[in-house]
């Protein structure tokens, strides 16, 4: 056990300090969203007011909306980045090198995920104090019950990213994980728009959106900012962790998985 | 045992209830008033009125609650225990707002088609004056020591000063396109007029009915049409005014010493008209499209709640309830 935790450890560190040495990623990870909040959300031009779902107690802008979905692109991001890492891990032969460690496959690529769920959450945070300075503020303990959301939201999309990185072969396919899964994943949500307006439009938009789990991901971290749990939300993104972590692990054994068809 | 118990819970719960202050909110599509707890935040109680309900306010006592029933042509007299309509009082024709005279006895009420300002003895159930207006009245308002009584005219654009001893007209002040509220300062110094077309507030030295100042409004990225002032109520201590700016959707803060807008607030569609609770500390406001009632907090002026009550929301009235 105190092996596991020495090995957790120093993933963990050596993310931290990759994460340190990139300062370029951090204000990129920072501006992203950023721009959205203030140059598309006012562009939107909401100033009327969005009608009230929950958890929303009354009117809110359209800045005050996105602010959750912004969250979840943050951890988006992060977690697809991550996997863009392990790719370029594997062709640099350090992949290799972190999997002959003498503990169970599926415990060191938790440890990278958590790593990796570490630093989106603190640039979650980084991004809440710039809306915060930018008067969106939100109630004080909802800063507090965001946490296990993101956790848990970072932890799904970071297996998620896993899973794929498992079955790309180089780094120039990663533009494909952007084309395919990040963005329809982003869109095809409710982060920037609630679900009752995708109805409005379409029905079928509604149901992907509806089934999409990053849906339900900025879902749990919307509620969970207004000290509130949404179940549905909580088992949703729970249940995609599993299977996401599920696939990875199954990607990287070396007898199954994918690996051994890349040889 | 147990019947002690049980009893001490039941005299417990009953003063909690005694305890909860209400909003009472006329609705103007459904013909009912819909009473709001204050410390729950819900609709406790809907109650059928007359036809069209739109100003209302409570004695001094709270005893009883007068209630403009706009298209029934009468004030109607409720028992606010038991909601039940005592008497209609003879009001005139059209009835929008009205306003009790500090004595507790005298009501003055705009007949918005009949172009008159109709005083009413409330104990005698009579009519003691009707005083000619500009055309279709609305606003009203008294000065807290009596001696003034206002009316706005919508289509006249004036401020009309009526003399309350002699029921007569003293002075008539220009004001700004559609007139729509009323209120004097506690202190009884100033007089402030909404404007609801001209989209600004004018403010009137009392003593010599000359405008002193003229507040604008000016919302990021409403257009200016929408921006248009009805409602506004007085903080504790006068030093601000909560201005509702109907269907640009928002509240503004003005402070009532340098008339600057300092804030700004989101609430529901096309707020009208506005009531503190009892310590001032939340602002209640009827939001006619969205058929609602948001409440503020006046300290951080932030809407925290928005409470589903009839159509059309209209006038607000605060009732203690103990």
């Amino acid at each position: 056990m105190r092996h596991a935790l020495i090995a957790m450890r120093a993933i963990v560190l050596r993310e931290a300090l990759r994460f340190v040495h990139q300062r370029e990623r951090f204000i990129a990870a920072l501006v992203r969203p950023l721009v959205w909040l203030l140059v598309f959300a006012a562009g939107f031009r909401a100033a009327l007011g969005l009608s009230i779902s929950p958890p929303y107690q009354t009117y809110i802008t359209y800045e005050t909306y996105i602010v959750p979905g912004l969250c979840g692109m943050i951890l988006l991001f992060n977690g697809m980045q991550s996997s863009l890492s392990l790719v370029y891990d594997r062709e640099m032969g350090s992949m290799r090198l972190l999997l002959t460690a003498p503990l169970s496959r599926a415990w060191l690529l938790f440890s990278k995920l958590l790593g990796s769920t570490i630093i989106s959450i603190l640039q979650v945070y980084a991004f809440l104090l710039v809306a915060w300075l930018f008067d969106i503020t939100l109630p004080g303990w909802g800063y507090v019950a965001v946490l296990p959301a993101l956790l848990l939201g970072g932890l799904m999309l970071g297996a998620l990213g896993l899973a794929l990185s498992s079955f790309i072969k180089q780094l120039e396919n990663f533009a494909g994980v952007m084309n395919f899964v990040i963005f329809p994943m982003f869109f095809l949500s409710s982060a920037l728009y609630p679900l009752w307006k995708m109805a409005e439009s379409s029905e079928l938009l509604h149901d992907i959106c509806a089934a999409n789990p990053f849906t339900h991901t900025v879902e749990l971290i919307r509620f969970a900012l207004y000290v509130e749990l949404n179940p549905m939300a909580l088992l949703w993104t729970a249940l995609a962790t599993v299977v996401f972590m599920a696939l990875a692990v199954w990607g990287y054994d070396p007898a199954r998985g994918m690996m051994t068809r890349k040889g | 045992m147990k019947l002690p118990i049980l009893t001490t819970l039941t005299a417990a719960l009953l003063s909690t209830t005694a305890l909860a202050d209400e909003i009472w909110v006329t609705n103007e599509k459904d013909d009912t008033i819909s009473v709001i707890d204050i410390e729950t935040m819900e609709v406790v109680r809907t109650i059928e009125t007359g036809e069209r309900p739109r100003g209302i306010t409570f004695s001094k006592d709270y005893s009883v609650v007068y209630i403009c029933a706009s298209d029934s042509d009468a004030v109607q007299v409720m028992d606010p225990n038991t909601g039940k309509i005592l008497y209609d009082l003879p009001s005139g024709e059209d009835p929008e707002q009205f306003v009790l005279h500090p004595d507790n006895r005298h009501l003055y009420i705009a007949n918005e088609d009949d172009a008159i300002t109709t005083v009413v003895d409330t104990q005698t159930r009579t009519v003691v004056a009707q005083i000619d207006v500009g055309i279709e009245p609305e606003g009203m308002a008294v000065s807290p020591d009596g001696k003034i009584a206002i009316t706005t005219s919508e289509t006249t654009n004036m401020a009309h000063w009526i003399d309350t001893e002699t029921q007569t007209l003293f002075a008539n002040t220009l004001v700004d396109s559609r007139p729509r509220h009323a209120e004097f300062t506690k202190d009884g110094t100033e007089l402030w007029v909404s404007a609801e077309i001209g989209g600004t507030i004018s403010i009137f030295d009392v003593a010599t009915q000359t405008e002193k100042a003229k507040i604008d409004f000016e919302i990021d990225n409403i257009h200016p049409d929408r921006v248009q002032p009805v409602g506004f109520e007085f903080t504790n201590g006068d030093t601000h005014a909560f201005v509702a700016l109907g269907p640009s959707n928002h509240v503004a803060v003005v402070n009532t010493e340098t008339y600057e807008v300092e804030d700004y607030i989101l609430v529901g569609r096309r707020v009208w008209h506005l009531a503190f609770n009892r310590d001032r500390t939340q602002l209640f406001t009827t939001n006619g499209v969205s058929g609602d009632v948001t409440v503020i907090d006046v300290a951080s002026r932030k809407a925290i709640k928005s409470i589903k009550v009839g159509r059309f929301p209209w006038g607000a009235a605060f009732r203690p309830t103990e």
